[in-house]
């Protein structure tokens, strides 16, 4: 399903989504985040656990209220999902969760809730059979139900389910935790083949960032609730301005079977619920400097005042 | 718990199990030594997590299993329930792949964590619940004191592992067989994760059998490395000798599996 577009396929403004518990300080798990996903692009959407992407990705299927901002998907506003009224703007949205295990239904069979994607992308021509065998799974899985798999196994079933009904836009959110190093490369890079050739767009959440690396057109790094560094994935590999975008690239544990463990970052891991002054990352970056204690730094491609935009680039 | 190296604190011999009849583990080794990290790779599908349900006695409906689990001097396998449940949850204790099997969506952090502790360890409620905080503090928790109050729907996938991980810690185990404990992690908190286990090895005695399928957690933490395979273990070693000088085929897929761009190229 392509729509007509002019603008980008995906487009998130300054958008707040909030968490409220009764009797608890409101959480605000999402704090101004801006992100675009052209069609037929990948956009890798990084953090520290905990600072907000799952909360975005809910908010953009419409499954989490936006406490202000904006999100529209080929032209049209997200709002949160109606009793009845199907949103235009989410025909054609497809998420796969980051919980294998509760994204599927446990009393039907695997092929029967592939079938449905199918059903909705009016695909009478491919069979679920045909679509596990996409995913590297055998075809007589179809008749199982999904307590009787691994969890790798229920992971690529949740990942058929969506590419079944031919998103226009993919969300994944951790779609390859639970698959095996071999395994996931593949079938990350059979998302993107998939979603590229239907030219939807890709909106791919992991920790795994070899395999981001591997798929992504562009990454978006999250900090507590915001965008803090986007670029072309090569250009942020080989220079990331962020300072925790730096702390972030040098975790990355490597398998030379030296036995390193790789470095934390210092402090504590900030609460969304009481976020710190000026910018968000201070209490921990080794950078810090007098402004960025009282001044927060809004702006892009790097939030951080050490890479503030000339100021003729700001609009 | 005393700091002096222990001899294998569980062996696992020839342990077959299969599912309604269809055989899932054909005779799988392993043993775990305290103070140590033991690494479990392999493919998907290969029996990691069987492994480890069959340790604590929680291999699915239907499932029959041979074989031997020596713990303490004593063959786990067809020990009797009630014996077998003081073992589990203090003595081994086990983080679930599946989130959802190690907390209970209805019950506060608070309860999931000081319940195991007053019950194994008999700990008054103050002291239990200053412990809870402080575990939570380990595993890098925010507002720790605030969110034992919180049910575990309202913290993120990889805050619920990190809740998982304390649960299981929570009674001092032995043992602990950590089913991909860090799939959910960024790298960095995925860093004081492992760091934190290393730490209650090194200083406390525990034995750890890690399931990952990262190979470079595998390489920071693990001091002997598994892979399995159909059911089998079919390499044991030293994690250096294991990761640079594979010598089963499947281990050296893994390896060659891993995806390394070459420097400065672009993505596809
Ligand atoms: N409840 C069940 N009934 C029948 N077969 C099962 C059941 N649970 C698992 N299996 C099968 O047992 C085999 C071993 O599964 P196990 O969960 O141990 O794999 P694993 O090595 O942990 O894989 P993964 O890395 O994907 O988690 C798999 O082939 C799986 O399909
Ligand atoms: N239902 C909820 N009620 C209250 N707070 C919540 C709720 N869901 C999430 N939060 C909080 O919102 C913040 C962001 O959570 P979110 O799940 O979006 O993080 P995430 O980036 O996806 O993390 P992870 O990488 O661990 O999955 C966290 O501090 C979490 O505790
Ligand atoms: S703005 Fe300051 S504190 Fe924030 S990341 Fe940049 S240098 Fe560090
Ligand atoms: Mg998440
Ligand atoms: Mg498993």
């Amino acid at each position: 399903m392509i729509m007509p577009l002019t603008g980008p396929l995906l487009s998130v403004e300054d958008l707040v989504v909030e968490h409220r518990t009764p009797g608890r300080p409101v959480v605000r798990a999402v704090a101004g985040a801006g992100l675009q996903v052209a069609a037929g692009e990948v956009v890798g959407l990084v953090g520290e656990s905990g600072c907000g992407k799952s909360t975005l990705a809910r908010a953009l299927c419409g499954l989490h209220g936006a406490a202000s901002g904006r999100i529209l998907v080929g032209g049209h506003p997200v709002t949160p999902l109606g009793l009845r009224r199907r949103n235009p703007a989410l025909t054609g949205v497809q998420m796969v969760f980051q919980d294998p295990y509760s994204s599927l239904n446990p009393r039907r069979r695997v092929g029967a809730q592939i079938a449905d994607g199918l059903r909705t992308a009016g695909d009478t021509a491919t069979s679920p059979a045909d679509v596990l065998e996409r995913v590297g799974l055998p075809r007589a899985f179809a008749g199982r139900y999904p307590h009787e798999f691994s969890g790798g196994q229920r992971q690529r079933i949740a990942i058929a389910r969506a590419l079944a009904a031919r998103p226009s836009l993919l969300i994944g959110d951790e779609p390859i935790s639970a698959l095996d190093a071999s395994a996931q490369a593949q079938v990350a890079r059979l998302m993107r083949d998939l979603a590229m050739e239907s030219g939807a767009g890709l909106l791919f959440i992991s920790h795994d960032l070899s395999v981001v690396r591997l798929i992504a057109d562009r990454i978006a790094v999250m900090y507590l609730g915001k965008v803090v560094e986007t670029g072309p994935t090569a250009e942020v590999w080989a220079d990331p301005r962020h300072p925790y975008t730096r702390a972030l690239l040098a975790a990355i544990p490597s398998p030379d079977g030296a036995g390193v463990l790789p470095a934390e970052l210092p402090g504590d891991v900030p609460d969304p619920a009481d976020p710190p002054a000026g910018c968000r990352f201070h209490p921990r970056c080794p950078l810090a400097m007098d402004v960025c204690r009282e001044r927060e730094p809004d702006f892009g491609p790097v939030a951080c005042w050490l890479h503030e935009p000339e100021p003729s680039s700001l609009s | 718990m005393t700091a002096e190296p222990r001899a294998a604190a569980l062996t696992i011999e020839g342990l077959r199990v299969s599912i309604g009849g269809h055989d899932v583990l054909h005779g799988v080794d392993l043993a775990v030594e305290a103070g140590r990290v033991h690494g479990l790779a392999g493919e998907s599908g290969s029996g990691k997590t069987m492994t480890g349900l069959a340790v604590l006695g929680l291999l699915p409906h239907g499932s029959r299993a041979s074989g031997r689990i020596a713990f303490g001097g004593r063959d786990l396998l067809g020990m009797p329930a009630r014996v077998l449940d003081e073992v589990r949850g203090a003595k081994i204790a086990m983080v679930f792949q599946d989130p959802a099997t190690s907390l209970h969506p209805m019950l506060t952090v608070e309860r999931q964590l000081t319940e195991h502790m007053r019950h194994h360890l008999g700990v008054g409620g103050r002291e239990a619940r200053d412990r809870a905080a402080g575990l939570l503090a380990k595993v890098r928790i925010p507002g720790p004191r605030e969110a034992l109050k919180r049910y575990p729907h309202q913290f993120s996938g990889g805050m619920r592992q990190r809740i998982a991980i304390a649960v299981a810690l929570a009674c001092d185990p032995e043992v602990l067989i950590a089913d991909e404990p860090t799939t959910a992690l960024d790298v960095t908190v995925q860093a004081g994760i492992l760091r934190l286990l290393r730490g209650l090895c090194d200083d406390l005695g525990l034995a750890v059998l890690l399931v990952t399928h990262d190979l470079g957690v595998m390489s920071a933490v693990a001091d002997e490395v598994s892979v399995m395979k159909d059911g089998l273990v079919v390499e044991t070693g030293p994690r250096g000798r294991v990761l640079r000088e594979p010598r089963h085929p499947y281990t050296r897929s893994l390896l060659d599996a891993l995806p390394v761009p070459p420097a400065g190229e672009n993505s596809p």
